[in-house]
């Protein structure tokens, strides 16, 4: 058998732009800010004090109290999200199609907050034990799994950690399960919530953190500013898809991971404009076939400046007339989840002809002399779209989409 | 107190920079005594614990930052500055 083609036939979400895709789709049209004054326990001693979070979701009142004592937020965000795409593909996983149809997530920190909790408990307040579902609870794929049972997806299911890029990790390889025939079908994308106390404290250590915005590609730029929630998708086998006259969204046609293998936190331009070129390689395109790059953008002095001068060296002449955009302007970086969120706007490019703008820009930087669509939106045809991620470790894994 | 936490400065550093106090001289910067970016990041919460301060620092902007770390001497005046302030 040669190599099947791959439809994403369903999309789901739950950020701090919205609950759902049509919600988050319509904010990043718009170019709103999702990025806020964090609402968290002992916020007075932490220094990072905004982020994206997810904003009136009260899971009691989708969840049992017996689910709530196994569902750490980023399965929540995992299970919430995995729902709607499920539900908009139309898929019933139920009969046999259960078999050859799995599940492959993204997640940077896992069950973090409730290992910090549980931790808090043990050495701060004195307990001597802690709730005897704890590690269910807090294993990194705990999402990947209750997703599985909610869903009857018996094919294969793993979970992917690489930091940064775990999201685009894990779709790239549920892509590659589809496109191989291993499986039909495959729920892939990424959840995260990265907001404990002993979590942000960590990152604050690292001092790459804005204490007042994300704003990627200005010369103003002074850090990252973290997000939580949860992307989710259908990838199914194309045949598959038009056989039952599903709605297609996109084509997924390329992926390439590489690691730069020099660094643990600095990124490298050889080791991301590799996987630049890699995925357009995989997909059989050249660089000016490409419309929209979703850039990994952290905000960040270091991520920005190489990611531009990967472009520049994947794209060649190319580069001046891509349009490279942000989102985690609006949303924030969900860490192992952002890959899969900023996908949706990788498919409203392509679908909508809507390209998300890069919010919070003030100042050119010469280092990052890319259209990188400041401030409002863009209508324009967009046939390929690429979606950048860059993680700590110097793992990078770069996805390509076809309009349909 | 200028000369206390000057030394204690150059302690940090040299542990970082794997060297003796004494090959630590006010005019070194943290480049050429070989203290990549995690080095600094480590000196700096090294400073924060040992004088119990907050160090204003952000990766992104070294420059712009209110904390001069352009040589060991300056790394040494922006401490006390701090360490003064936290007095008082």
């Amino acid at each position: 058998m040669g190599l099947r083609r791959v439809a994403i036939t369903g999309a789901g979400t739950i950020n701090a732009l919205g609950h759902d895709v049509p919600t988050t789709l319509a904010a990043l049209a718009e170019g709103r800010l999702g990025i806020g004054a964090l609402d968290l326990p002992d916020i007075d001693r932490l220094a990072i004090r905004i982020g994206g979070q997810v904003k009136d979701f009260d899971p009691t009142a989708i969840h049992s109290r017996q689910e709530l004592t196994l569902y750490d937020s980023f399965t929540r965000f995992g299970l919430h999200a995995a729902r709607e795409a499920i539900a908009a593909s139309g898929l019933d996983f139920a009969g046999e199609l259960g078999e050859r149809a799995g599940v492959v997530v993204g997640t940077g920190v896992g069950g973090a907050e409730t290992l910090d909790e549980n931790y808090a408990a043990l050495f701060r307040d004195g307990k001597n034990r802690v709730h005897p579902l704890v590690i269910p609870k807090l294993m990194n794929n705990a999402a990947g799994s209750h997703i599985s049972m909610a869903h009857g997806l018996r094919g294969p299911n793993f979970t992917v950690s690489t930091a940064c890029s775990s999201s685009n990790h894990a779709m790239g390889l549920a892509f590659q399960l589809v496109r191989s025939g291993a499986a039909t079908a495959m729920v892939t994308g990424g959840a995260e919530a990265p907001f404990s106390f002993g979590g942000i404290k960590a990152w604050e250590g690292l001092r790459v953190m804005s204490k007042d915005g994300c704003r990627p590609f200005s010369k103003t730029r002074n850090g990252m500013v973290q997000g939580e929630g949860a992307g989710m998708f259908v990838f199914e086998e194309w045949d598959h898809a038009a056989a039952r006259g599903a709605d297609i969204l996109a084509e997924v046609i390329g992926f390439q991971m590489t690691s730069d293998a020099s660094d643990i936190v600095m990124p490298s331009e050889g080791g991301a404009a590799r996987a630049i070129s890699g995925a357009l390689k995989d997909a059989g395109l050249a660089p000016d076939e490409v419309g929209y790059i979703n850039a990994h953008g952290t905000g960040t002095a270091a991520n920005d400046r190489t990611e531009c001068a990967a472009v520049r060296r994947a794209f060649g002449a190319a580069a001046d007339d891509v349009m490279i955009s942000s989102t985690k302007s609006m949303h924030g970086h969900l860490l192992g989840g952002t890959g899969a969120v900023e996908l949706l706007a990788c498919i409203m490019a392509l679908r909508d002809g809507v390209v998300a703008p890069t919010i919070g820009y003030q100042e050119p930087d010469p280092a990052c002399d890319l259209d990188v669509v400041p401030n409002a939106a863009r209508e324009a045809e967009v046939e390929v779209a690429v979606s950048n991620a860059f993680a700590f470790g110097g793992l990078n894994a770069v996805l390509a989409l076809r309009r349909v | 107190m200028r000369s206390d936490v000057k030394d204690k400065v150059v302690e940090i550093i040299a542990e970082l920079a794997v060297l003796e106090p004494s090959d630590i001289s006010m005019d070194s910067t943290l480049d050429e005594l070989g203290v990549d970016s995690l080095g600094l990041v480590e000196s700096i919460f090294a400073i924060e614990e040992t004088f119990e301060i907050d160090v204003p620092f952000n990766a992104n902007e070294p420059q712009a930052s209110e904390f001069d770390i352009s040589s060991v001497g300056a790394i040494v005046e922006a401490v006390t500055g701090l360490v003064e302030a936290k007095k008082g």
